[in-house]
């Protein structure tokens, strides 16, 4: 008689749990006291200067012809009244309100002590995970999309799509957008981030010049500085959607013991 | 419609004065509130000016723009203008009775007219100025070497810093000082600057003698310097963290 089962599969090893959960407290952290430095100067720019009559964004209180202050975020010459989130919040001008930044008040030197902190705990964590993913076989086995994998990607598009989740033993791998959301993210969104980060240090500029060439100079490493920390809240936001569409608790189980329940119909081994 | 600034800068740039009162809000403000957590952040402080010191060869250089890189508008930042008596006076002479002397743990101290500067070997570089706040700007900075009026002072086996006192006090009377290391102060970019983009500097620029120090940020660049004093420690001066800044919690290192 084929009964449904569940199986225990260990899906994540303790360095790859280790490693997330530091994440999830490094990136909360310098995600929002990266917001109260930006509230210090509220917009950014393309090249070396602010040349400030030309932003590609600015985020600022602005004072009507009633006398009264809105909150207008400009982009790319596009202007939105954000009055209450961005802009003018709490009965003050500031880029993000409160809650969004570390320290809440304005404290611009303080935001840079949480921020210089935390970026060295994400840069060793990122270091140790890159050196375990490549010596105990983590990446090439478990995270790099195989040719197999990628001739897949239509049909893995479409499941996500129409919400269908991989059961049985499709569900012990990652599948293919998986891999290639966490490769893009690991290897090439936080490299990039530290990389403009360290961009924004003039004694870093004057030893590796390269680097204000390769982002095309300061405020643009600053501008792609903030466009890679959304581009982590963007990502951020699917996964933890996805986390929860996919059987939430099942998962956040597995990323904190490691082992996580897969239905099978012979079930090998019944959970109790 | 204008652009409104509710909080000056100045204001953002020393912090929330009333924030340790308006904390504890989350848990990340309550340990910035305590005793043993800042004490971390600050050792972090000295790994990153180390490292930072590690990976950085002493003789690279900023990068040097053209003249077409220069911004129509450099803003000014800080204290734009020390608002005392005898400043008033010096601008009234157009700063020909202005002296800057060296002194502290040197075997030759030294005065020098702002005349006598000018006719000393000028340096002039085209540089990026960075704010701690975020902004950058371009200028045409003309000065003297600060290497060369060390020399001649003759600096002794024991000086470690060079502190430059400014003639700009802050709205609690505080006067505005600065330190840096004295390897730092021979980097052929670290002048005495007397010049922005071919002319004389402005009061708001830091007239007549700023520092300018082009690997660090901006707020180590002192304006009105009048003295510059050789020292072994700065922790006796001021708040002892090195400066007028760095005692409101900015880092010395001021690399990024």
């Amino acid at each position: 008689m084929r009964t449904s089962a569940q199986l225990q599969v260990y899906r994540h090893a303790l360095p790859v749990r280790i490693g997330h959960w530091l994440n999830v407290v490094c990136l909360s952290i310098l995600i929002m006291s990266g917001l109260q430095i930006f509230n210090a100067h509220p917009a950014l720019y393309w090249g070396d200067r602010s040349d400030r009559e030309r932003p590609l964004l600015s985020i600022l209180p602005v004072r009507g012809n009633n006398g009264e202050v809105r909150g207008i975020t400009t982009v790319l010459g596009f202007q939105f009244d954000t009055t209450g989130v961005l802009g003018y919040s709490d009965h003050s001008g500031r880029a993000f309100p409160a809650w969004a930044t570390l320290p809440g008040p304005r404290w611009l030197a303080m935001g840079r002590q949480w921020h210089l902190l935390f970026a060295w705990v994400f840069v060793i964590n990122g270091l140790i995970f890159t050196a375990y993913a490549i010596i105990g076989r983590h990446f090439t086995r478990d995270l790099l999309p195989t040719g197999r994998d990628l001739r897949t990607i239509g049909q893995a598009l479409k499941d996500h799509l129409v919400l269908r989740h991989p059961r049985v033993e499709e569900a012990k791998h990652y599948n293919v957008l998986q891999k290639i959301a966490y490769v893009a993210v690991i290897f090439l969104l936080a490299p990039l981030i530290v990389l403009t980060g360290l961009t924004m240090s003039p004694t870093v500029d004057a030893a590796f010049p390269w680097l204000l060439t390769m982002f095309g100079g300061r405020q643009a490493a600053r501008t792609i500085h903030f466009l890679a920390c959304f581009s982590f809240v963007g990502f951020i936001l699917v996964h933890i959607t996805q986390v929860i569409i996919s059987g939430f608790f099942n998962n956040v189980r597995s990323m904190i013991t490691g082992w996580f329940m897969i239905k099978t119909e012979q079930g090998a081994r019944h959970e109790v | 419609m204008k652009s409104e600034r509710p909080i000056k800068r100045r204001e953002f740039l020393k912090g929330a004065a009333g924030a340790a009162g308006a904390l504890a809000v989350s848990g990340c403000d309550n340990l910035t509130a305590s005793d043993w957590f800042p004490k971390i952040m600050h050792a972090t402080e000295h790994l990153t000016g180390l490292v930072q010191g590690i990976i950085t060869p002493a003789d690279a250089l900023a990068k040097e723009y053209t003249e077409a890189d220069i911004s129509s508008v450099f803003p000014a930042n800080g204290n734009t203008d020390p608002g005392t008596a005898e400043y008033a006076g010096h601008m009234r002479q157009n700063f020909s009775k202005w002296t800057v002397e060296i002194g502290g743990l040197v075997d030759r101290p030294h005065a020098w007219s702002l005349v006598a500067l000018k006719a000393m070997p000028a340096r002039t570089q085209i540089t990026r100025h960075d704010c701690v706040e975020g902004w950058s700007a371009i200028g045409k900075w003309t000065g003297v070497p600060l290497g060369d009026l060390l020399r001649s002072a003759g600096p002794r086996s024991n000086a470690r810093y060079v502190m430059f006192h400014c003639a700009d006090i802050d709205d609690q009377g505080i006067s505005y000082y600065e330190s840096m290391a004295l390897a730092d102060c021979f980097h052929p970019q670290t002048i005495l600057a007397y010049d922005l983009n071919g002319r004389s500097l402005d009061v708001a620029h830091g007239a007549p003698l700023r520092l300018r120090v082009e690997r660090q940020l901006g707020y180590k660049h002192a304006k009105y310097v009048a003295k510059i004093v050789v020292v072994d420690t700065f922790e006796p001066i001021g708040g002892g963290k090195g400066g007028y800044w760095e005692d409101q919690g900015y880092e010395w290192y001021a690399g990024i």
